[in-house]
């Protein structure tokens, strides 16, 4: 049979179906749409990152080292270059005179033309011009607004006061969220020396910034002849295209992530599609039972309906498609705090292709589950209306197979890696399975312990939960996957945010003094008692590098295959400190402690993070050699310890014994507590005015700083999680309407036969408040495990049960459900019952 | 498939048995019917209910399958053939008119009478359809749905419908039983009249004698076998 009558037919069969097959479509329509934002802008987002690749760096190539970079370099790139500056960037305390505000901040001094391409942006513009000129600095908008100073105002970094001449919007390639902890403050290079800041120990940062002519390939010249130059482990570099690849692949990782999440909600309207086809085609059984008499075959039967489906699917998809691109217009704005570029909105066609193919597939995936039963309608069917097909139809299991496919397949297009992606099917078919089996197991409850004593009504509402044509499973598993990924999103942000909290609270260190030297721990200690505040640690921290393990060099160490210590743990800068004691964070778990060196000629026992010991594949007895800038101390691993990481407190890798470290250069860490915000100013004011190398950290200001980060990842976490729960509630009104026709015919009937409006009310209500109730349990259930699992294996925070949270899910879930059944029922419970059959039948 | 031509009877019946699992008891439904139709008979099978009469119409019209003996249409084994050559042959040479009308309720009473031309690949189908409405009195409501019309009327409809691929042998299943009288009585006269008019083979089953003597022939079931049939017992007349 002719493809052009299948379509005539099935464009004639939708003529009274048509709201029907759209409700049924709305299902897909923002998955589609989700999909169809994140693909438009993932691919903006790449058009313009390879537009903007240089800005992004705003050099050629950037060298960058923790001490400064060697002569030789420097003076050979300044001879191949066209355009040189440099950087010099370490975190130091700020302060503004006019209203005593001070914060921690990273200080950036420029030398030279930096940024070479791009800018950085100011208010006003042109600031970066400014900064040439001694003594103006240009200050980070937040920071500014934070203290609420502006530009002409003072601050004051180091020994020197400086005059804001602009403040900076944009730097280059940094996202507006990793300036939140230590806003941006620039200085020029030559007022460096003036602040008095850059002290033996503290952690300093030196950049080379190089601008090359056109010809120049950066990437050969810097394997060919800068490589070869630099010390390997000492001198890291960046070139425009390292930079592009990196940003690219971190914001490619984003949008896969996002994509996935928008899958789940378009995986879930193709429940609801094929839920709802189920239904449909249940009504259809005996049209195709017709058409089978009169001579049509069985594939004639489902070629039209499949018809009807893939042009509902291609309309749903266009829908979402179009939706979509509305979206991403909104899009830059709801990531502008993450994005390095500024990302220019633009209709993405390949995004839109992508996303009307995938809806079409999905939808007619899922609905061939329920379709293919219309192959085995059987003509007989028009004599006996209860003729039943009971042949199970084993290209069911194709179907599934190639359902479970195609989702491993778009979740491995979006990760790029088998595994995540094999866990990633792994967890939905899980869920899908998990609430599938609730569902079912409600179902078989309610029917084994049926509640005979009940009144009717009660028993006519449960009973419904389980009778031909029932909407439990589809509602279970839709609004339940909702519920499950709002409430784990919910629960695991607020467990965050109170461990957080409960770190900074009761009797803990709040305000951390760091970058103290030796002759100015006693006078700082003096001023936090005068001010009647508790000097809670006082911490010498000693910065050393490692030189070799057991007789071994790191060198050597990194030339053996067969060793696999990380290289962060062979690079690394250790931060290490002496007392005679362990602290009440520290758990030894091996060896033991000797808290003091006796003489200079007894072997020096130091104690090693457990975790720390592993990496280095060293355990008690095992010598280490360490390189404190300059002087080598040979040292033997004494104990193992647990440590305590959650606590608000110093903790350290390594840890000396008394005896050994006390000449070496070093600086001090104190710690107190203050209650209020007033004291924390006054007293960071004191501090910094008269040591203004101190560095403060206010655990306060880094607890607002983390809840705003947390806020706006998890706004864009439920931004995209939105798409999931009105996905879930268009499938459940979808589900309730579809089932409105079933429901019709027994509606009716107990109206004729004497039941009230009211009666009809309650059995409505009373179902749905079980679906919906059921549903929400199940989804808060499915969330307080995967929050359990997230909270104790990937952010190891303690588990507590969010009660409150999972009440108001429930009640909001459940309330809704209702108030969507007992919308739909109106219209059956309104009008006379003959005219409802007339008019829906 | 279309053979006019066809030699012998168009429908004929040998040792029919159809037998259904009820539990773990066979229930015989139908047991060893044997008869045959020449091209224009008409026939009616009378019974109780539960008779059987409705399965035979089925076995006959290729919509089950038989669990014993053979169904020869036009010519064409139906125990040998698949659903889908049955359905061939159902759309080539069957009408059908059902006591629920069995309209399709989604399409218009016109585009219901296309339905069996267009399945044959016919064109210009419309013309054929819009005719044979005219002939049932329709024409002025070949627009409307099935809702849309009255019992009588989607009986009509569904007469057209059974006519319009100029079926061999139409098969009607109690066609008035949901009809009132003078409607009921309409629908026979149009029935009879077409089926007389095309030289149409007919199988009618009915409780109604009155209608059923109206055949040429009447078969009476009786638990699942031939109680009575109006032929044989012509000839036994006839040679007593």
């Amino acid at each position: 049979m002719n493809f052009l009558w299948l379509t005539k037919m099935a464009w004639r069969d939708s003529r009274r179906n048509r709201s029907r097959l759209f409700l049924f479509m709305s299902s897909i329509v923002l998955g589609i749409a989700a999909l169809v934002a994140i693909n438009s802008f993932g691919d903006n987002m790449q058009r313009d990152i390879n537009g903007e690749a240089k800005k992004l760096l705003g050099a050629d190539l950037v060298l960058e080292a923790r001490q400064p970079l060697p002569d030789s370099v420097l003076a050979f790139l300044d001879s191949m270059s066209t355009a040189a500056a440099s950087e010099v960037s370490f975190a130091s305390m700020v302060l503004f005179p006019e209203n005593g505000g001070s914060r921690l901040v990273q200080v950036r001094a420029i030398q030279g033309g930096f940024p070479f391409y791009g800018d950085i942006e100011t208010t006003p513009a042109n600031g970066r011009k400014a900064l040439n000129q001694k003594q103006n600095a240009l200050v980070d908008h937040t920071l500014l607004l934070q203290y609420n100073a502006r530009p002409g105002d003072s601050i004051q970094v180091g020994n020197q006061t400086f005059y804001i001449s602009s403040s900076v919007d944009k730097v280059p390639g940094q996202a507006g969220i990793s300036t939140s902890i230590a806003p941006p403050v620039f200085i020029p290079m030559q007022q460096l020396d003036a602040t008095g800041l850059l002290q033996k120990g503290s952690r300093i940062n030196y950049k080379a910034y190089y601008k090359f002519d056109d010809k120049t390939d950066v990437d050969a010249l810097l394997k060919e002849v800068i490589e070869p130059r630099l010390k390997k482990d000492e001198v890291q570099y960046d070139t425009v295209a390292e930079r592009k690849q990196e940003i690219g692949d971190t914001y490619r990782n984003l949008t896969g992530f996002l994509n996935l999440v928008a899958f789940v909600a378009l995986l879930l309207g193709c429940l609801g599609v094929a839920s709802s086809v189920h239904i449909y085609i249940k009504d259809k059984i005996i049209s195709v039972a017709i058409l089978r008499c009169l001579g049509g075959k069985g594939k004639q039967g489902l070629g039209i309906y499949l018809i009807q489906i893939a042009c509902m699917g291609l309309i749903g998809s266009v829908v979402g498609a179009l939706l979509g691109t509305l979206i991403q217009f909104y899009l830059p704005q709801l990531f502008a705090e993450f994005l390095p570029v500024a990302v220019d909105a633009a209709v993405s066609w390949e995004a839109i292709a992508q996303g009307i193919l995938l809806g079409m597939t999905v939808s007619i995936l899922f609905a061939l589950l329920p379709l293919l039963s219309i192959r085995k309608i059987s003509p007989l069917t028009v004599l006996r209306a209860s003729q039943e097909n009971q042949q199970t139809d084993r290209s069911r299991y194709l179907i599934y197979g190639l359902i479970v496919l195609f989702v491993e397949g778009f979740a491995y297009l979006q990760l790029g890696k088998l595994r995540e992606s094999l866990f990633f099917t792994g967890g939905i078919l899980l869920a899908f399975v998990a609430l599938a089996g609730i569902a079912q197991l409600i179902i078989w409850l309610v029917r084994k312990y049926f509640p005979v004593n009940w009144s009717y009504i009660w028993r006519q509402s449960l009973s419904n939960l389980y009778r031909p044509n029932n909407q439990t499973l589809v509602l279970v598993i839709t609004v339940g996957l909702g519920t499950a990924l709002i409430a784990t999103l919910f629960f695991i942000q607020g467990m965050l945010l109170e461990k957080v909290s409960l770190s900074a609270s009761e009797h803990q260190p709040n305000m951390v003094l760091f970058d103290i030297q030796d002759q100015q721990v006693a006078p700082i200690a003096d001023i936090t008692q005068q001010r009647g505040l508790p000097v809670m640690q006082e911490v010498p921290v000693v910065t050393m590098r490692l030189e070799g393990i057991k007789n071994q060099s790191v060198a050597q160490m990194k030339q053996d295959t067969t060793l696999h210590i990380p290289n962060w743990v062979l690079n690394r800068e250790y931060r290490v400190t002496y007392r005679d004691t362990l602290a009440d964070t520290e758990e030894l778990t091996a060896g033991t402690w000797k808290g003091t060196v006796d003489s200079p000629q007894d072997s020096i026992f130091i104690s090693l993070d457990k975790g720390i010991a592993e990496d280095m594949q060293v355990g008690v007895g095992d010598k280490i050699t360490f390189n404190v800038q300059g002087a080598l101390i040979d040292t033997y691993v004494g104990s193992l310890r647990d440590i305590d990481w959650e606590r608000m407190q110093t903790n350290f890798l390594v840890l000396f014994p008394k005896g050994v470290l006390e000449k070496a250069p070093k600086f001090w860490v104190i710690m107190t507590r203050v209650d209020s915000a007033q004291q924390a100013a006054s007293y960071q004011q004191a501090v910094v005015q008269q040591f203004p190398n101190v560095s403060i950290i206010d655990l306060d200001l880094i607890l607002q700083t983390l809840d705003d980060i947390v806020s706006k990842v998890s706004f864009v976490i439920k931004f995209m999680a939105f798409f999931s729960i009105v996905t879930g509630i268009l499938v459940l009104i979808g589900s309730v309407i579809i089932s409105k026709y079933q429901r019709i015919q027994e509606s009716v009937l107990l109206r004729t036969i004497g039941a009230s409006r009211k009666q009809i009310l309650s059995i409505n209500a009373f179902e749905y408040f079980f679906l919906g109730s059921l549903a929400a349990l199940t989804g808060i259930l499915i969330a307080l495990l995967s929050s359990w699992a997230l909270a104790v294996f990937s952010f190891e925070v303690p588990f507590h049960p969010p009660l409150l949270p999972a009440i108001i899910t429930y009640v909001l879930i459940t309330l809704l459900t209702v108030l969507i059944g007992l919308s739909n029922s109106r219209s059956v419970i309104n009008r006379p019952p003959l005219e409802v059959l007339r008019s829906e039948v | 498939m279309k053979d006019d031509a066809v030699a012998g009877p168009i429908l004929a019946v040998k040792d029919l048995t159809k037998t259904y699992r009820s539990g773990d008891k066979p229930l015989h439904v139908l047991d060893c019917v044997n008869f045959a139709l020449q091209k224009g008979d008409s026939c009616a099978i009378v019974g109780p209910s539960g008779s059987g009469k409705t399965t035979l119409l089925g076995l006959c019209a290729g919509l089950d399958r038989a669990t014993t003996g053979s169904v020869i249409l036009h010519g064409h084994p139906l125990d040998h053939l698949t659903e889908d050559q049955r359905a061939a042959v159902r759309s080539q040479y069957v009408g059908f008119v059902f006591q629920n009308f069995n309209l399709m309720p989604a399409l218009t009473a016109l585009e219901n009478v296309m339905i069996p031309l267009e399945l044959r690949g016919e064109k210009h189908v419309g013309a054929r359809a819009l005719d044979l409405l005219d002939k049932v009195g329709l024409a002025d409501r070949r627009h409307h749905y099935p809702t849309q019309l009255s019992g009588g009327e989607q009986q009509r409809v569904s007469i057209a419908r059974a006519f319009s691929n100029r079926p061999a042998i139409l098969f009607a299943d109690e066609p008035t039983g949901n009809l009132d009288e003078e409607t009921g009585t309409y629908v026979e006269k149009l029935i009879f009249d077409l089926n007389r008019e095309a030289g149409t083979t007919m199988i009618l089953v009915t409780h109604d004698m009155e209608l059923a003597q109206k055949t040429q022939r009447i078969i009476q079931i009786k638990g699942g076998r031939i109680a009575y049939d109006s032929l044989i017992q012509e000839s036994v007349d006839v040679k007593e």
